[in-house]
């Protein structure tokens, strides 16, 4: 039966089909939807560019919250969740095997947690009531006097939702640091030590970096992509779409606002190609930043 | 100075003194990272007395498996039994996982070291990909899930999402290591593409294969959109969208709590030790991840 599978198409066929219908396809299908009215039910109107005038010009929500939240939430999630990757990589990779690998699956196994699952679990945690965690301790210790409504509360939602995302961002993008660091060709220290750096961080930036220099593009990859999935979380934390008073308004939230809430699909696919223009921009900057070191 | 080289160099193979600054960074933040972890399986095994406690306690006094058992009753009442969501969810990631790991590696094989055009471009659209969000064109999924007709069977909850760019970009990188000698040999020995890759490539890029197994696995075990979108009949969603729908509402009362805090348990277990079990696996593959 495989005596004569030689042709390219027998490897190719499945995996691009499959890449083909419902990655390519559904962006074409966005993009060709951006640029009309469809309610769902009727069939999708021409309207030229109209949704992206309006999304710029008169929908206050969009440019009043969502971008400012998107951008507040993404530039510090992803530097940060990035920065910590590499930190603790860097760490591990100064200890013994063994206790590495048990530190190692300690820091990665919050992300392995369900996103939707946890997040009622950390409602439970910052819960407004003095039954709440957080509330009880912060009362025990006489820090507030009353209970906070942590995740009802505007100013508050926002740094949950970012510490929340932190704590699950040490992912994929970590252990491939984590893997490069360990790869580092040893002798490449002894001769930098020779030729005169002086210390820790010297070393790091002069050779650790460099030499993983294609771990840390794809960690930082990793980390712009990852930080815009975890769009879902603030809608989950304070279990209402929109969020309270739009605080953890992000952009994936505003396309379900339109998409599934108010159906209106055009204007949700013209936000959509928004967002996927966004990501691959920041993944394409951040690759250019990091790839121009030498 | 090269004294002190040698003694904080990467990679030890044993324990030294002057590692020890590394450890007390890296212990406490290991503990902060757990803690999350350790309030969800203590709040798991609370029996309602300590759910209800004021002030409420971080770890569980008495332990029970009374919140596991309370979660199987409302699962049962709720018409559709329990068995049938965990059925539907082992189905539909064991036959995920094997589908995404063959497509995979099938992709990998043919785009590194086959000769055809247009190789380099779907390689480069398959690292344009790297950075795509699924949830941006959920609605133009639903649409061809709908029109394709898959709307309440199970490959809907299969087919959109096996296609893992990252999966592909790690095997493909993996692959390219393997020297073309081995080929090339069996190649005069009669074998054909198809048997070269079954009986030497498989067997050579198996760690990254079990990376690509855990990547699929936590995805589909996780993936709560396919049973939002593609599925209307209750009977064939999975149990991570029944249980993150029950942590959502059970998980605003006190009483439920327990039990969302069961059910987020029985969701992270099998995460975990699977990955506990291939991670040196996943290691070796994540060597070969740079991007350039």
């Amino acid at each position: 039966m495989f005596k004569r599978m030689n042709k390219p198409i027998w490897f190719l066929f499945p995996y691009w089909a499959l890449f083909f219908v419902f990655v390519v396809v559904p962006v074409i299908a966005a993009v060709v939807l951006s640029f009309t009215y469809f309610n769902s039910i009727q069939f999708p109107t021409f309207v030229g560019i109209t949704n992206y005038i309006q999304l710029i010009t008169m929908d206050t929500v969009f440019m009043q919250y969502v971008l400012p939240n998107t951008l507040k939430f993404a530039l510090i999630v992803g530097p940060v969740g990035y920065f910590l990757s590499f930190f603790l990589a860097w760490m591990l990779a100064h200890i013994p095997p063994k206790p590495r690998t048990v530190l190692a699956i300690i820091f990665y196994s919050p992300s392995l947690t369900a996103g939707v699952a946890m997040a009622s679990m950390w409602r439970i945690i910052f819960s407004g009531d003095s039954q709440g965690y957080l509330n009880s301790i912060l009362l025990n210790l006489g820090v507030i006097v009353e209970p906070i409504q942590f995740l009802q509360s505007p100013q508050y939602l926002m740094t949950i939702m970012i510490v929340v995302s932190l704590w699950s961002s040490i992912g994929v993008g970590f252990l491939a640091m984590l893997a490069g660091i360990l790869n580092v060709d040893q002798t490449l220290y002894e001769a930098a030590y020779i030729d005169g750096i002086k210390n820790r961080f010297q070393e790091i930036i002069y050779i650790t970096i460099p030499s993983m220099k294609p771990q840390m593009i794809f960690g930082a990859v990793m980390a712009v992509v990852g930080t815009f999935q975890a769009g879902y979380i603030g809608v989950a934390l304070s279990g209402s779409n929109p969020t309270p008073n739009y605080a953890g308004q992000l952009i994936f939230n505003h396309i379900e606002d339109y998409g599934f809430i108010r159906y209106m699909m055009g204007y949700a696919a013209s936000i959509s190609v928004v967002l996927l223009l966004m990501v691959y921009f920041i993944s394409k900057v951040t690759w250019k930043i990091l790839g121009d070191k030498d | 100075m090269a004294q002190s080289f040698h003694a904080q160099k990467i990679n030890p193979d044993r324990f030294s003194k002057s590692q020890l600054p590394f450890f007390f960074i890296l212990i406490p933040l290991s503990i902060l990272m757990l803690l999350p972890i350790l309030f969800v399986i203590n709040h798991a095994f609370k029996p309602q007395s300590e759910l209800f406690a004021y002030p409420p306690s971080f770890f569980v006094k008495n332990p029970t498996f009374d919140n596991f058992i309370e979660l199987g009753r409302i699962l049962s009442s709720s018409g559709v039994p329990f068995v049938r969501y965990l059925f539907n969810s082992m189905m539909v990631t064991t036959i995920g996982v094997f589908l995404a790991i063959l497509f995979t590696a099938l992709s990998a094989y043919g785009l590194s070291k086959l000769k055809f055009k247009g190789k380099k471009f779907l390689f480069e659209l398959n690292t344009i990909a790297l950075m795509f969000v699924p949830v941006a064109v959920q609605i133009p999924r639903y649409i061809i899930v709908a029109k394709s007709g898959l709307i309440d069977t199970y490959a809907a909850h299969i087919l959109p999402i096996i296609t893992m760019p990252v999966a592909m970009f790690l095997v493909k990188q993996f692959v390219d290591q393997i020297p073309n000698d081995f080929i090339e040999s069996a190649k005069i020995d009669g074998a054909s593409e198809m048997e070269i890759f079954i009986h030497i490539i498989v067997p050579m890029v198996a760690p990254a294969l079990a990376t690509v197994g855990i990547l699929a696995f936590q995805m589909i075990w996780n993936d709560t959109s396919t049973s939002t979108l593609f599925i209307n009949d209750e009977s064939k969603r999975t149990m991570a969208f029944f249980l993150t729908t029950l942590t959502g509402a059970q998980g605003n009362t006190v009483a439920g709590q327990g039990m969302a805090a069961a059910a987020s348990l029985i969701m992270f277990v099998p995460n975990l030790v699977l990955f506990i079990i291939l991670q040196s696996k996943v290691m070796n593959t994540m060597a070969y991840s740079g991007l350039k």
